[in-house]
């Protein structure tokens, strides 16, 4: 490991659970201090991929280099990364406190300097006036700090989110995820996170993993991922869009063995007829609080867009224009235009 | 109109139905505990002959005889002694093939679950006359640890279904993240696993003294004439002595159980033993 990073490494890792190969070769580089989530639907291996990572897993191939060391065979208790599960899993046996506490109790920690450090960490997650609760008599939201509380306390090389937000509710996510930002950033902490929300994993990450089928289908950037989806995968799973099989000609889809990849928002309508717009009927509107979509047939296609103003109504005629489109050959893009 | 006369004629079926639960009730209450008063009343009577509505008179006498007799402080010894050794005994066993129970799907799980089913569905006396046969052959006869022995059998089916449920019911999770925490395989078992599971382990080891300290069929064919415990003890007592005498000595042998009961109150009636045999 010549240049091994300070941060997480994942090479050729492969995992056969009940003789299926679940994760296939592998490999993940995550800088110190970086945020990366593993985003994928259920089923494509992200979650088994944070349990290797963890030592809940050992994999069958592969090598996980933690902090400069190789961690493969050793379990979770030996590894200098803490876990946030997606049920949090508290003890409900054990105050608030206590919770905190025990990885510091298992590392033979003097009394003081772990009611010190307890306190700091309670501190940090603004939960210093549930120290003597129990996990049952706090709300879902406290529970989540608390299991990033006990996290943290460990002060890890790695910290390691489970679906950590799938279990509180729409509004509360939202800020619970920028609080986690804000903290991630603040303490410099290597942080993988998995998820199958994409707004979630654009809003947070500074790059994100695409898991499909085992494989990683992308790994860079939010705004990459978004404006070169690299297969037509990550395309379809990322944002929305319009999927029409043919080649991409002067603004139109003509018959081909191209696959054209249409944003929404890249679709634009208006009354008046311009370079590289078409005619199109509105056949469908449907609202969707601060924007419509709408579908317009061209004699291409039909395409989805998204407007906020000068909304038309069902039949109104005009022209439609595509300013971005995205091509694939065989799955793979091949250019944009 | 027509809720209003329907709620009239609730109310006066209501007062009705009251009063037949009353005295059902009150029946009840005298067919369940009238013959547990008669015997708590028992212990201190002089005598009570028939027709007589109440005691002839009142005594302390029969306490002291019980206490006076060498073979019954022997029997109450006795019994002390075997229940919480067979308990103990009883924990050590089961209580890791428990955990594998409620852990490891291991083959033959089932069969081993269910099994344990099976010899208590079997007629004890005929377990035990072929056990005897054995017993006679390691010379374990008429010994404390022949009966130790047999009164341990009754106990395994309590000390591995409801702590197996017990554990089943520690979410896993919580292990896992005592182990990602730093925590060894062992110190997770001490200090999350069994912990969680405790209420569960204590049901089950009231239960289990219960049933060794009532055992009789058992103790009986292994222990006496040597070894007599407080339920063996009855049956002499109930064919030689007054019957004061063993209303005595029947207050003796219930108390334990009453009060361990009066303590894992809560746990059983919290659901742990009603939920203590659901396990999949």
């Amino acid at each position: 490991m010549s240049n091994a990073t300070n941060g997480l490494e994942l090479i050729g890792l492969t995992k056969i659970l009940g003789g299926r190969v679940i994760i296939d070769n592998l490999n993940l580089t995550v800088e110190k201090g970086e945020m990366v989530s593993l985003l994928g639907p259920s089923g494509c291996g992200k979650t088994t991929t944070l349990r290797m990572i963890a030592g809940f897993l050992i994999p069958e191939k592969g090598t996980v280099n933690l902090a400069g060391k190789d961690v493969t065979n050793l379990g979770p208790e030996k590894r200098p990364s803490a876990m946030v599960f997606q049920n949090y899993a508290l003890w409900p046996h054990m105050t608030v406190f206590k919770n905190v506490a025990y990885p510091l109790k298992i590392r033979k920690m003097g009394k003081a300097e772990i009611e010190r450090r307890v306190h700091d960490v309670l501190e940090v997650v603004n939960l210093m006036h549930h120290k003597d609760s129990r996990p049952g008599q706090i709300s879902g939201g406290e529970q989540q700090r608390v299991a990033l509380a006990r996290a943290l306390v460990q002060e890890p090389d790695l910290l390691l989110l489970d679906e950590p937000l799938s279990n509180l509710d729409a509004k509360l996510r939202v800020k619970v995820r920028e609080d986690i930002r804000d903290l991630q950033r603040r303490l410099g902490i290597t942080t993988v996170i998995v998820t199958h929300d994409q707004d979630e994993a654009l809003s947070i990450s500074d790059r994100i993993a695409v898991m499909n089928e085992g494989r990683i289908e992308q790994f860079s950037t939010p705004q990459e991922l978004y404006d070169r989806p690299a297969t037509e995968y990550v395309a379809n799973f990322i944002g929305s869009l319009n999927r029409i099989e043919g080649n991409y000609v002067d603004g139109q889809v003509v018959a081909g063995s191209e696959v054209v990849g249409i944003r929404p928002e890249d679709v634009s309508f208006s009354s008046s007829q311009v370079t590289g717009s078409y005619p199109a009927t509105v056949e469908v509107v449907v609202p969707r609080g601060h924007f419509h979509e709408i579908y317009l047939k061209r004699s291409d296609a039909t395409l989805r867009a998204f407007v906020s103003s000068n909304i038309p109504k069902v039949g109104d005629t005009g022209f439609a224009k595509v300013s971005k489109a995205l091509v694939y050959k065989d799955g793979k893009l091949v250019r944009t235009a | 109109m027509a809720t209003r006369e329907n709620n009239l004629n609730l109310q006066s079926g209501s007062l009705l139905i009251r009063i037949l639960i009353g005295v059902f009730v009150a029946f009840m209450g005298l067919f369940i505990l009238g013959p547990l008063v008669w015997l708590g009343l028992q212990a201190f009577t002089t005598s009570w002959t028939f027709p007589s509505w109440k005691p002839n008179g009142w005594t302390l006498i029969w306490w002291q005889r019980v206490f006076e007799t060498p073979s019954m402080v022997e029997a109450i010894r006795n019994s002390f002694i075997t229940a919480p050794i067979v308990v103990l005994v009883s924990a050590v066993i089961c209580l890791p093939a428990a955990y594998a129970a409620a852990r490891y799907n291991y083959i033959g799980r089932r069969v081993f679950l269910i099994g344990m089913f099976a010899a208590n569905s079997f007629p004890k006396l005929g377990l035990f006359a072929s056990i005897a046969t054995l017993f006679y052959t390691l010379n374990l006869m008429g010994t404390m640890v022949g009966v130790i022995i047999i009164q341990l059998l009754g106990t395994i089916i309590y000390m591995t279904w409801i702590p197996a449920a017990a554990f089943a019911a520690v979410p896993k999770n919580l292990e896992e993240a005592a182990r990602d925490a730093g925590a060894s395989k062992f110190r997770v078992f001490r200090g999350i696993t069994l912990r969680m599971a405790a209420p569960g382990i204590l049901v089950a080891m009231v239960m289990s003294f219960i049933s060794a300290f009532d055992e009789a069929q058992g103790t009986y064919l292994v222990g006496a004439p040597q070894i007599f415990t407080m339920p063996t003890e009855m049956y002499s007592l109930v064919l030689t002595y007054p019957v004061q005498i063993a209303a005595v000595f029947s207050i003796l042998l219930a108390v334990p159980s009453v009060v361990l009961i009066g303590l894992a109150r809560k746990q059983i009636i919290g659901g742990q033993l009603a939920e203590g045999f659901q396990i999949r």
